[in-house]
Order: C-alpha cells, then structure tokens, then sequence
C-alpha cells in the first residue's frame, strides 16, 4: 500500500473508568472510504474527536499527509485539510443555508481580518458557496434559514460546511443519523458522489450504507478496534458477528469492559 | 432606498433628533437639557462599543467600565500633570501633562486599548459565566487601584480645570462639546455598520453561534474574540474621554461595576446586536433616569420592574420592536 494519507497509533482517551478508545490503530489510504461501525458507546465518536484535534489524547500519534498532527488543534487540522461533519447537527442556526455555506468559505479561503467589505457582496465567496450547496442538493433552498430546513437537509449541509475547505480528508459522523429512508438514500447516492475524489472515515449505524459504500471496514468494540477488513471478509468474520452485527443495534455491548 | 429606510429609519430619525435638538432647546428655554443630551450620546458610544463584543461575539463582559473609567482617567491625569503637577520624570526623561485632546484622547483610546488587549487575553480563554465573573473581577482590581492613589485624588476623585482642548475647536463650548460627542458617534457606528457586515463581523456571529463548528471550519477563534474586546475597548476609552470632559470630573465611580452593568443594561434595552440597539437603549435608560428621579429619590425602585417588563414584552429590546425577526443585524 502507497503512504497513508492518515495513520494512528495507539491513540487512548480515557473518561474516568471508562476507556473511550484503547490503542486504536488505523491507516487509511489516499482515496479510501473507510467506514467505522461499532455498537452504542464503542468509542467511533471519541475517535473523530481524537482525529479532528477536537480532543487531546491520553496517549498515541497521528500523521496525516506525511507529518505528525497531534500538536495541531482542531483549527489548524482543519487549515491542514482535515474536514468533519457532526453526529450531531452543528450549524449557524440563525443564517440561511447559503449564508452558512459562505461562511464556511470565508473561513476556508484566507483570515476573516475583512474590516470594510460586505462579506455578502464578495461575489467569489458567494459563487463558492452557492457551487457547495449544489454538490450536496441544496441549491433551491439557498435562501431558506437553517432552522426552517427538513431535518434531511440540515444534515446535507453539513456536509457541505465539511467540504468547504477542500479537504484531504473527511471525518463524517453519522451522516444519516436520525434520516427518514428517503433522505438517507439520498446521503448515500452524495456519499457515492464524493468518494474517490476524497479519502474519508465514514462513522456509520446504517448497514445498507456501510455495505454499500466501504471500500473496507473497521470494527470498534468497547473502545479497541476488534478488526479492519474488506466488508465480504468482516460480514463473515466470526467474532464481528458475536460482538455486533448479530446483535440488533448493538446495544448489549454499551459497557463493554476494556 | 427603500431598503436604506427601513434598516436606519428609526435610527437616523433619532439621530436627526438629537442633531436638532440644541436649537429646539435654546428655542424652549431647556439649554440645561444639552448636558443630558451629551450624557446620552456618549454612554451610546460606549454602549455601542461594548455591543460589537455583547451583541456579535457573544462575550458577555461584566468589566467594561474599566475601559470607560480608563479613558476618563488618562484625560484627568494629563490635565492635572498639565496643570497643578507638572511633567513626571520617567526614566531620566521628563513628560509633561497636556490638555490638548489631540494628544489626550489618543492615548484614552490607546491605554484602554492595551488594558482591554491584556484582560482580553487573560479572561477569552474562559466561557460563559466564568468569563462575566472574571472580567468583573478585573475591572474591580483597577477601580481598587485608583481607590489607593492618593496622588490622583484616591476615593474623591480628580477635577478638571477646563475641558480639554481640541484646536480649532473650543470644547469648553458646550454647543462644540455637543456635537463632537454626536459626530463621533455617528462616525463609530457608521464604522461598526461596516465591520459587522464585512468578514470580521461574520466571523464574529459564526463564533457567538457556534464556536465550536468555526474551529472545525479552520478558524483560530481566539484571536478575533481578542481583536473584538481589544477595538470595543479602545472606543470605550475614547467615551470614557468624552465623559471626563463632560463633568470635568473623574472618580473611581467611573471604574465601578454599575457602570459595567448601565451599559449591559443599555444593550439589552435596546437590542443585542442591532446596530441602533445602544442608541435606543442609552436614550432609554438615561431619561428613564431622569423622569424617575424628578419623581422620587426611590427612582431605582421603580426602574427595576420597568426594564423587566421590556426585556419581557419586547424581545430582541427596543430596536426589536418595530422589525420582530431581524436577521441578526441591522
Ligand atoms: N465527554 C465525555 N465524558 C464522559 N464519558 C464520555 C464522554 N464522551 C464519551 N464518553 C464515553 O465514552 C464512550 C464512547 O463514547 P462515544 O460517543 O465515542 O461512542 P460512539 O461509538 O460514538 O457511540 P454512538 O454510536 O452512540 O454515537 C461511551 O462509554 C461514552 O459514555
Ligand atoms: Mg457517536
């Protein structure tokens, strides 16, 4: 395999007693769609934390493109290419759609120490941010405010905010979180649009999605990675079905001890 | 136009109000009236100031009067070098006093800016309620400080001989006074409208929003909290300028938390981060004060349950009442 775009080693958090990810090791490919599934509480989100610089960990390093990260905070990660989207919506609640997309462009394309022009009339941002929201479907509801927006669409731009800087690297949670069937066909079918073009960790529930979409996957269990495979071999794979799969969502392993 | 009417309308219209009230006065006999007036512009200023971190950064700080008394202070202080004193010798090198305010008001606005650059730095770290307290906490370490300073009048303060004087013009006027205190407010709010539709003030309601997504999104959004307290500080310095000239008088009460809390009040009478907001809220509050008081000595008796009720009936404050839902400025 080619140089990892990304790699972990050992990265550890701890909440008290409860280790939120143990020696988590991982290295995606340029061009990977890794997914990470794993039952409630199995530590996917802490590991986005970890990644995206939004957590500090106990132990481990990261690399990204070739060099050491975990020094970076969240903010520089972002500037170096590393682009999230939230399991749980976090967007500009009082602007519209287009407004929050600008303002993830702003925020990419240089410092926001802009003191006399009106960000709103700066025809690059808004071409930008108006070809974002048309990569993730959006673009007729430009003008609606966030809060008036299907739960589907608030989650599509997510995306979009996550795309903004260009990124390297995708670390997306739950994308279809809380969707209606319909609108998460619909995030799949971007999903399937974006990948290749970007690597990207993929935290998923939906299976259907998973399945469909992972070039390989990683199984979390309590906080360690129990293991990383083609989706055909992981589907087959023993101690996966034990620990997870053949468990309905997964909830009995919630206190897994690590 | 249209447009231009209906986001300054009410704004510019009190503007005018005040540009024309001194001739309607002299016409009813109120001249005494021009001294409230200026009050009002003033706190306006410094309210507007600290609006730009309350109302578009979401910083609640509890320590603005710090900056405000800050201002007042280095006027007073030059002034009584200048004048009863004499130059202090710092390092071999001996500096004069002035009353020039083309020299004092500069450096109001230049140390208030530094205070704010040093508080800022050492309270933006901190969230919430821990912020509010801590930025209270700083304001009253330098009201004690000039509480302790005999030199500068300690408890009672420091008079001013005469106003500061701002060649060609006379501020010792107080027609000139008057309308220095409405241009430079019309001039900082016509540079805030700027700031907070340009990059930086998108930058500033994307952090009061959600700070958590403009880390994510790849902005260090330490900085441009520091850049917002640090400009809000140095405009309230120059009000605290502004003031010291008005009474010709300085005192630790400038420096004290109920000035903190005025301007807090100010901004939130008359709307979180509207552009007019301040305006409404110090014209508000201050002849709110002045009825009440022409009424009763228990004037603060009744003032509490009035800006209950607006904060109540009139959400989003007095600028809310005319557009309901405004979309987060104007
Ligand atoms: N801030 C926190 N404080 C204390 N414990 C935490 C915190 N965040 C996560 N945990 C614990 O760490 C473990 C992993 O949580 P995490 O949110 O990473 O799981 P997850 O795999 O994303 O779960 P889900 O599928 O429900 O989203 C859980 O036991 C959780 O209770
Ligand atoms: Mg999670």
């Amino acid at each position: 395999m080619a140089e990892p775009l990304l790699s972990a080693e050992g990265l550890t958090k701890a909440y008290g007693g409860v280790r939120a990810c143990a020696e988590v090791e991982l290295a995606l490919a340029p061009g990977e769609l890794r997914a990470v599934i794993g039952p409630n509480g199995a530590g996917k989100t802490t590991l986005t934390g970890l990644l995206a610089g939004e957590l500090r960990p106990d132990a481990g390093r990261i690399r990204f493109a070739g060099r050491e990260i975990q020094g970076l905070d969240a903010a520089a990660r972002a500037r170096a290419g590393i682009g999230r989207s939230y399991q749980i919506t976090s967007l500009f609640p009082r602007f519209t759609a287009l407004e929050n997309a600008r303002l993830a462009v702003q925020v990419a394309s240089g410092h926001s120490f802009g003191f006399r022009r009106a960000a709103a009339r700066d025809r690059r941002l808004a071409a930008r941010a108006e070809a974002l929201l048309g990569e993730v479907g959006l673009e007729a509801r430009a003008a609606v405010p966030v809060g008036d927006l299907a739960h589907g669409e608030q989650r599509q731009l997510e995306i979009a905010l996550a795309l903004a800087g260009r990124p390297r690297l995708l670390l997306l949670d739950e994308p279809t979180a809380g969707m209606a069937p319909e609108e998460s066909r619909a995030m799949v079918a971007l999903l399937q649009r974006l990948r290749g073009g970007v690597t990207i960790l993929l935290v998923e529930h939906d299976m259907d999605a998973v399945f469909a979409l992972a070039d390989r996957i990683t199984v979390l269990v309590g906080g360690r990675v129990l293991a990383t495979d083609r989706p055909d071999a992981i589907r087959a794979n023993a101690e996966v079905q034990a620990a997870y799969l053949g468990q309905d969502g997964g909830d009995g392993a919630e206190t897994a001890p690590c | 136009m249209a447009r231009l009417a209906r986001e300054h309308g009410a704004g510019l219209l009190l503007g005018l109000a005040f540009a024309l009230w001194p001739a309607l006065a002299a016409a009813l006999g109120l001249e005494w009236s021009l001294e409230l007036a200026a009050r009002i512009l003033i706190y306006a200023l410094a309210a507007g100031a600290l609006n730009l971190v309350l109302g578009y950064g979401g910083l609640v700080s509890f320590g603005h009067a710090a900056f405000f008394g800050a201002g007042a202070y280095v006027v007073a202080i030059l002034a009584y070098h200048d004048m009863v004193l004499g130059p202090v010798a710092i390092a071999g090198l001996e500096i004069p006093g002035t009353s020039d305010a083309w020299i004092a008001f500069p450096l109001a606005v230049l140390v208030a800016g530094l205070l704010a650059l040093v508080i800022g730095a050492l309270s933006l770290r901190t969230n919430g309620l821990y912020f509010i307290m801590i930025t209270l906490a700083f304001a009253q370490m330098i009201y004690y400080l000039f509480v302790s300073l005999p030199d500068y009048g300690g408890e009672d303060g420091l008079s001013l001989f005469a106003r500061s004087s701002l060649r060609p013009l006379e501020l010792d006027d107080n027609l000139a006074f008057y309308y220095l205190c409405l241009g430079l407010l019309a001039l900082l709010l016509a540079a805030k409208a700027l700031v907070v539709r340009a990059r930086f003030g998108w930058a500033l309601m994307g952090i009061r929003d959600n700070e958590r997504r403009m880390t994510a999104l790849g902005l260090p959004t330490f900085r441009y909290k520091l850049a917002a307290f640090v400009l809000s500080g140095a405009v309230t310095g120059l009000a605290g300028a502004l003031i010291a000239n008005l009474t010709e008088f300085v005192s630790p009460a400038f420096l004290s938390w109920p000035v903190s809390g005025e301007l807090l009040v100010m901004v939130i009478l008359g709307g979180i981060g509207r552009l007019y907001g301040p305006l409404y809220g110090a014209t508000a509050l201050l002849l709110l004060e002045f009825a009440l008081k022409e009424w009763s000595e228990h004037w603060q008796l009744a003032l509490g349950p009035i800006l209950i009720l607006v904060v109540l009936f009139a959400r989003g404050g007095l600028a809310g009442l005319r557009r309901p839902r405004g979309a987060g400025h104007g």
